[in-house]
């Protein structure tokens, strides 16, 4: 089966205290540490488990700058076949739909059978996939946490809904999945594996080479645009304990027992 | 201005609370908005559904077709497509339908989309205004979106607060489309109830609860010895289970359980909506955490900025003697 994923670059806020910058309308973006959005991650290891069933490829492809590279690369030594780098000045300021129509044009170069995304990324909304599926008249299914391959064309799926109970559909290929976390447990990929793809040349697609109408792309034919980012005024907020450790077990105690939590 | 609708799921011929939220947003894109429900589905329980909404809703939209008594996203679309006038403003809720539905919709549209809105500025022109978090709700942010030729927004469940209203009095219009013959590239099969767990957290007033701070699988002990120590039980976030520390039964959020404790300690939890969903009741939430920025503390009632690996034991201590001084 040949496989895409569509990944993505983002600060990992695992790792981040995410704060304003001093003009007040962007996140401090220096010294923040990034990695490959988590969903994303997951859709890799997902599509190198069945290739590893049933044979096929893996590309992951990523529509961004150099510096996301570093993501490609780390993906393939997890296993990934390929790495591909979708980049132009004209694609900067896409919308989620901007993005779409870039990855669109990609995957109709390309024969696959089947698409995954990561079901959200760190800043975004789950939408990218959704297009996606739209524009290209391929079926859809969002928060996907189990694929099986079926005879046929088919996969049967699970949705993760709410309560934890799971929505078993069958889809037909080719299609487009997101994927949720937890489908299953993403290989460790040490420093020696990364070294080893490091000269890997990683081919490039610009807007020319996807046939992208640059007018259809960008900041400019974005409906949604982020204005600035804000740290809202909050409620009433948790009262902060200060003080030595050992005062603060003291006061924790005493409250939780207060509250008829000490037996 | 363009027309407000808002898509309504339902279960068992009951219109989801969600109803009366989008109805609410409705309001807060337009305040003389007379919002039109959607709803779509089949047979006895549709009809239950839209004479529910007609106290709410001035105009309620049928949409029945056999092949829609379960929801499947890309038949909805076919059918709202259909229906939908150019230029409309269509709300859904973000929960595993809407997501599922609202960005393809809003391609065959042509209309814009913004997912997992929690607050609406309102609107100049052909620009509305509205709030998204980012970043597991670190920060948020302003966004703005070109509804000239329409959008679909998802909303936040719980973001937006009902109005009081008197009963709305309205008409339900069946606007069945002819849908032809309807297929999809997607069928469901059936729902897989979520198994239960050894422990159930549903059932303690005491929660020591984890998050990804507690880093790997041998420190669940941690709070599993200080859950011991209080006669509570250790339940989780979402990266908790997706490490296979801790079975999915343990999981408190909209995709796990929803738990009433009286007294709640997020360890290690930075607290994205979906988890703080499956807390209810109202009790005593104490937070660890060593990110101060962490959104756990926004909702705290007490919140300390530590590391929970040296902070837990210490309290596990604590708690210990006071017990053997009891016992004395």
């Amino acid at each position: 089966m040949e496989i895409l994923v569509c990944a993505r670059r983002v600060p990992d806020t695992s790792e981040n205290e995410i704060e304003l910058n001093s003009a007040g309308n962007d996140i401090e973006r220096d010294d923040l540490v990034y990695s490959i959005n988590e969903p994303d991650n997951y859709a890799v290891e997902e599509a190198l488990q069945i290739v590893s069933r049933i044979g096929g490829s893996v590309t992951v492809v990523t529509v961004g700058g150099e510096d996301d590279e570093e993501i490609l690369r780390r993906e393939m030594a997890m296993g990934a076949t390929h790495g591909v780098l979708i980049s132009d000045d004209a694609f900067g300021g896409s919308d989620g739909r901007g993005i779409a129509t870039i990855l669109k044009a990609f995957v109709q170069k390309g024969k696959y059978d089947l698409v995954l995304t990561g079901v959200q990324a760190e800043d975004g909304g789950a939408q990218v996939g959704g297009m996606l599926a739209a524009m290209l008249d391929y079926p859809f299914a969002s928060l996907v946490n189990s694929i099986e391959v079926l005879d046929g064309g088919k996969l049967k799926i699970s949705r993760e809904i709410a309560g934890g109970n799971k929505e078993m559909n069958e889809i037909d290929l080719p299609c487009v999945l997101s994927i949720q976390t937890g489908i299953n447990e993403p290989r460790y990929v040490g420093m020696r594996g990364i070294r080893q793809v490091a000269s890997v040349p990683i081919p490039t697609y610009g807007a020319s080479d996807l046939g992208v109408d640059p007018g259809a792309v960008g900041q400019a034919a974005a409906k949604v645009k982020r204005v600035d980012y804000f740290v809202p005024a909050l409620g009433k907020g948790a009262e902060m304990l200060q003080g030595s450790r050992e005062e603060i077990v003291e006061k924790v105690v005493e409250l939780v027992a207060a509250k008829g939590g000490l037996k | 201005m363009a027309r407000i609708f808002t898509y309504i799921a339902h279960k068992s011929g009951v219109p989801d609370d969600s109803a009366a939220e989008l109805m609410a947003a409705a309001r807060k894109i337009d305040a003389a908005s007379s919002p039109t429900a959607i709803v779509t589905g089949w047979g006895p329980d549709l009809d239950a559904v839209c004479s529910s909404l007609q106290s709410s809703y001035a105009e309620t939209w049928k949409i029945s077709n056999e092949a829609l008594v379960y929801p499947n996203a890309e038949l909805v679309r076919k059918a709202l497509v259909k229906v939908l006038p150019p230029g409309s403003i269509l709300l859904v809720a973000h929960e595993h339908f809407g997501i599922d539905l609202a960005p393809g919709l809003s391609v065959k549209m042509n209309a814009a989309f913004v997912s997992d809105v929690l607050g609406i500025e309102g609107i100049e022109g052909s620009t509305l205004r509205l709030i998204r978090q980012e970043f597991g709700g670190q920060v948020s942010a302003h966004v703005q979106c070109d509804i000239s030729s329409g959008a679909v927004i998802t909303l936040r469940p719980g973001a937006f607060k009902p109005l009081e209203q008197a009963s709305a009095n309205g008409v339900v219009a069946d606007k069945s489309p002819e849908l032809g013959p309807l297929t999809a590239g997607r069928r469901y099969l059936e729902t897989i109830v979520a198994e239960a767990g050894d422990v159930d957290i549903t059932k303690h007033a005491v929660l020591v609860s984890i998050g990804r701070g507690i880093q790997e699988k041998n420190n669940v002990a941690i709070a599993q010895e200080l859950a011991d120590a209080l006669g509570a039980a250790v339940s989780c976030s979402r990266p908790v289970v997706d490490a296979k520390w801790l079975e999915k039964s343990r999981q408190v959020g909209s995709s796990g359980k929803t738990v009433k404790p009286q007294v709640y300690l997020a360890c290690g939890i930075s607290g994205s909506f979906q988890h703080l969903a499956g807390i209810k009741g109202n009790p005593f939430i104490v937070a660890i955490n060593k990110n101060p920025k962490a959104p756990i503390f926004q909702v705290a009632d007490v919140g300390i900025v530590d590391d929970l690996l040296e902070f837990l034991p210490e309290l596990t201590n604590k708690i210990r003697e006071m017990h053997s001084v009891s016992v004395k």
